[in-house]
């Protein structure tokens, strides 16, 4: 397998683990001390440090996923990911990854809407047999979050 | 509280008895109503929040805002004035700026090229004398009866406020002295944007200016804390409100534990919890009144926040009957250093559209927004803490600062 092809399935699990609902995997994906941010691209391109969630180490997403199953209050919903190819360059021990994205959320009475589209700007190294996130940036394209924001993107 | 009802209604809503602790399900779906709050409330004797100072720093920047739903735009000029004026152009009311924010020189309508200057005075028409001398306007047409409608601005502590009436009161006699401390308290030296995003609800906007005066709901609807056995230490709190009920505070103080001297400002996790990262809860002192938490709203549509060290500005603005843009602006003071900069980062996972303690508000308004359809005849009662709008020392388990919201809303709208 081509290191493309290794970080495709990184990409297509990834969307799986979180669109079939299996979120205690998503903390995996990311080496011990990654990163994950969702900004949005005025922020970003401000060069702003704040977005709209950030998590700056494993254990702080595994909080998340604890929180949004016993003491965050929602409608059920769910997402679909279509992540976009990868285009990749070596950096240092790992390698420098963009892609685009767009994740519709449907929600219990089947009403379905583009809920976010931007890009994946990633840090993936290998870690152990795995390749994982040092960091993810999450940078939506719209300032603007539809209700809330609870399931990672 | 029983207020007298102006001749001139707004519309045939007739409050029901029990005064502000019954609230009327109509005003949050009727659109005569809504349409009545943009010109009585918005257009009226209250201080719209429009924007931050630091959005406009320099001579030229502009930034769009809205008041109620009327677009408008906030300049600063080449002497360093702030002025605010309607987003439409005196022409044919096209919108003049079109950009979120900008920098320029003067503004021109890209319709037929009217062009104003920072102030928004007329400066310029094209064609005014025709072409090849056909045409044109009128000999006694005169740049000077023509402008941008401008607002009234004031600022306070970086805070761009804009009013329409010229019977508003300075913005210090509007807040009272107890709101306008707070705000000194935590706008009050500069500061700096660290982020923005915003977040539509699928609401009436006056049930989120409800909610964020609901000092009730805190811990039943949030559970974050709870949930994850955060040892506060600052459970003692209570609800403060202006004179006229308008505007409120809801603050969480440090309990009877003192942090001892050698502790402040110091880095130190002062939270037992279950939690497997609480370090992202860790803080500094950074006033000496005890108060850990505070929200602050100011009539109608603005809200100053400092949780632990969370400093943010929310605002929220009508997008429609039940459609309502919430913006949240994050800040730290400019002589913060890296490290309290990474600590604000990392405590905004509190509150925002993702917020791990108030994301719930985020749907919460909808669902009140959709359980009362059909239901535009009934009320919510509205007694928790009594029947009066007055500050609640002690206790947040009142809705006294909805009841004060109300009592403003009835005043302005005659209602
Ligand atoms: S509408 Fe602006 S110039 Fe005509
Ligand atoms: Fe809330």
């Amino acid at each position: 397998m081509t290191v493309r092809e290794a970080i495709e399935d990184l990409f297509a699990d990834y969307a799986e683990a979180i669109d079939d609902g299996a979120l205690e995997r998503w903390p995996g994906f990311f080496t011990e001390d990654g990163e994950y941010q969702i900004i949005t691209r005025e922020s970003h391109d401000a060069g702003l440090p704040i977005g709209i969630l950030y998590c700056g180490s494993r254990a702080m997403m595994e909080d998340r996923v604890r929180a949004l199953r016993t003491a965050n209050i929602y409608e059920p919903h769910s997402y679909r990911h279509l992540p976009g190819p990868p285009r990749l360059a070596v950096q240092g021990d790992g390698f420098v990854v963009r892609s685009n994205f767009c994740v519709f959320r449907i929600a219990q009475d089947g009403d379905t809407v583009t809920f976010a589209t931007g890009r994946y700007l990633d840090r993936i190294v290998r870690d152990g047999d795995a390749l994982r996130f040092r960091s993810r940036r999450v940078v939506l394209d719209s300032r603007r979050i539809d209700t809330l924001l609870v399931l990672p993107l | 509280m029983d207020i007298p009802v102006a001749r001139d209604r707004a519309s045939d809503l007739a409050w029901p008895q029990g005064g502000v602790t019954r609230v009327p399900f109509r005003v949050f779906a009727d659109p005569a109503i809504y349409a009545e709050e943009q010109r009585r409330l918005f257009r009226g004797p209250i201080w719209n929040f429009l924007c931050l100072e630091v959005e406009i720093l320099n001579p030229g920047d502009w930034r769009l805002a809205s008041v109620g739903e009327v677009p408008v735009v906030v300049t600063r000029d080449e002497h360093g004035a702030i002025h605010a004026m309607v987003n439409r152009c005196a022409h044919k009311g096209a919108l003049v700026c079109l950009q979120e924010r900008g920098n320029a020189k003067s503004l021109t309508c890209v319709y037929h090229s009217w062009s104003y200057d920072l102030a928004g005075r007329l400066q310029s028409v094209a064609f005014r004398h025709g072409v090849r001398g056909k045409g044109g306007m009128p000999e006694d047409f005169d740049t000077a009866q023509h402008r941008l409608e401008p607002l009234r601005v004031e600022v306070f502590c970086g805070l761009v406020f804009g009013t329409f009436s010229d019977a508003t009161v300075p913005v210090e006699d509007y807040l009272g002295t107890t709101m306008a401390r707070m705000i000194r308290r935590n706008l009050g030296r500069p500061h700096r944007l660290l982020g923005m995003h915003s977040q539509i609800i699928h609401n009436n906007w006056k049930l989120y200016a409800e909610n964020v005066r609901d000092s009730y709901h805190a811990t039943l609807l949030h559970t974050f804390y709870t949930t994850f056995k955060v040892n506060r230490l600052d459970m003692d709190g209570g609800m403060l409100l202006s004179d006229d009920g308008r505007h409120s505070i809801s603050y969480a103080k440090r309990g009877t534990l003192q942090q001892s001297e050698e502790y402040r400002n110091v880095h130190s996790a002062q939270y037992d919890s279950a939690l497997a990262a609480p370090q992202f809860l860790d803080t500094w002192t950074e006033f000496d009144d005890g108060v850990t938490h505070c929200i602050q709203t100011i009539f109608p549509t603005l809200v100053v926040q400092l949780t632990l060290n969370s400093l943010a500005v929310r605002f929220f603005t009508p997008r429609g009957l039940d459609r309502t843009e919430l913006f949240w602006i994050y800040l730290g003071y400019q002589d913060d250093n890296e490290q309290q900069t990474r600590q604000r980062l990392m405590q905004s996972n509190l509150t925002g559209a993702a917020g791990l303690v108030s994301l719930e508000d985020g749907c919460i308004n909808e669902f009140v927004q959709r359980g009362t359809r059909g239901s535009e005849d009934r009320n919510a009662f509205l007694e928790m803490g009594g029947r009066d709008v007055a500050s609640s020392d002690g206790s947040r388990a009142t809705e006294t600062g909805i009841r004060g919201f109300w009592q403003g809303y009835r005043e302005l709208m005659g209602l």
